[in-house]
């Protein structure tokens, strides 16, 4: 059973474009969670979607020269606003869309 | 100060025509609705008979001309994003000091000079201090504020209030009249919307109802926010998802102006009695809606970037008429 969790960027200057981050359950003892990376380029995420296995660790970059933050659809998470090259990262402990 | 029609990124289109109203019955001016905009080191109002014009003080010498003076004139400047030093422009100190001497080669100092938002480019403390000291130099005393998105960054606005908000309400709206205009300033970007759209609440539109209630028609109305009250381009979050409820509480005014900036580029529109204009940026031009993958920073030529700077400066003249024309004789 996967619960829902939409992971939305919200720019800082004028726009919001999404990356679907979809963690699934990892069976036990899968191997040591991982790193996945995700640019800001363009007021946009790239990759815009992943699966990833829960426990996972997701790294933004922001790659404009606009400050932009990373907001959770459900508001669970909030980066603080992020310059140019600064990084957020977010574990993801939980299955969900 | 060049200006090219249709021109490549990092030229401002010149609009085909202004929108004239001569009507002074002030009755169906419904269905102006072509925007324009014009290139600009910002821009100067002059109010005439209730009406508000809006000048490029690049022109200077053309507004002098045409007797661009009266009972009220004021500057308005905006985004000048203090911390910025990407490409686009990396001395946004030298751009904004260039507007403060525009400000203060107008033949009048200004009554005073609105700044509608992204005073700082990252909620800074330093940033907002070094726009707070250069404003020291400008000839107008007095300076309004509202935030931009930029200025409410990581701490919900605490900050830019604590700095700015002193006599204000909820996040930072407040008005007050000057030479019988009533002015509004409102504040838009504290709950962005999807997409980047801003937003007012109910809370302010409550207060904004309340607020106009009293005044009679015929006073002339300026309301100033950072993201833009009309919508621009939503696809880029230029635009405010309530504006329209904030809009019908100025219908019954005979001349409404709204000023913005956020977009980094001169733009205007006339819808009835309501005259919107977007201010340039003090610090770096963005795209012409739609025209590029994104809004971020134009990076323009050195030699081009300060004729995509501006401030705007408004003058008004107390009149018979107390009616929404737009006559501005800039392109």
């Amino acid at each position: 059973m996967k619960n829902k969790l939409l992971v939305f960027g919200a720019t800082v200057l004028a726009i919001a474009l999404g990356v679907g981050i979809r963690a699934y359950a990892a069976p036990a003892g899968a191997g040591t969670p991982s790193e996945v990376t995700v640019k800001i380029d363009n007021f946009s995420f790239s990759p815009a979607s992943i699966t990833v296995p829960v426990g996972t660790t997701v790294r933004w970059t922001n790659a404009d020269d606009i400050p932009h933050t990373v907001v959770s659809d459900d508001k669970s998470f909030k980066s603080k606003a992020l310059d140019t090259d600064e990084q957020f990262t977010y574990t993801f402990t939980k299955p969900g869309t | 100060m060049k200006e090219t029609k249709h021109g490549k990124p990092g030229e401002i289109e010149v609009a085909d025509q202004i929108l004239h109203d001569h009507n002074h019955d002030g009755i169906d001016r419904r269905g102006f609705l072509k925007c324009m905009a014009w290139a600009g080191t910002g821009a100067f109002c002059v109010i005439k008979g209730g009406v508000l014009s809006s000048y490029s003080l690049g022109r200077i010498s053309e507004f002098e001309k045409h007797a661009a003076t009266g009972e009220l004139t004021f500057v308005q400047i905006s985004d000048s994003h203090m911390g910025f030093d990407k490409a686009a422009n990396p001395d946004v100190v030298s751009t904004f000091k260039a507007a403060v001497d525009k400000i203060n080669a107008l033949p009048a100092p200004p009554a005073f000079i609105l700044h509608t938002g992204d005073i700082s480019h990252l909620s800074k403390p330093e940033e907002f201090d070094t726009v707070d000291q250069l404003l020291k130099a400008a000839s107008a005393k007095d300076v309004f504020f509202v935030p931009g998105e930029h200025d409410v960054l990581n701490d919900d606005g605490k900050q830019y209030l604590e700095r700015y908000g002193k006599a204000t309400q909820g996040a930072g709206w407040y008005s007050f009249d000057n030479k019988g205009v009533h002015f509004v300033g409102l504040v838009n970007v504290m709950n962005l919307k999807a997409g980047g759209l801003g937003s007012l609440g109910v809370e302010q539109l409550e207060w904004l109802e309340k607020d106009v209630k009293h005044l009679s028609k015929s006073t002339p109305i300026v309301v100033f926010a950072h993201i833009p009250l009309w919508s621009v381009y939503p696809e880029w979050g230029w635009g405010t998802d309530d504006s329209g409820q904030a809009l019908s509480y100025l219908k019954r005014f005979g001349s409404v102006t709204v000023l913005n900036g956020h977009i980094h580029q001169t733009m205007q529109k006339v819808e009835g009695n309501i005259t919107f204009h977007t201010a340039s940026s003090t610090a770096f031009p963005q795209p012409k809606p739609g025209q590029g993958p994104s809004p971020g920073p134009l990076k323009v030529p050195a030699d081009q970037l300060r004729a995509l700077l501006g401030i705007t400066d408004v003058n008004f003249v107390q009149g018979r008429h107390a009616l929404g024309l737009t006559d501005s004789d800039l392109v």
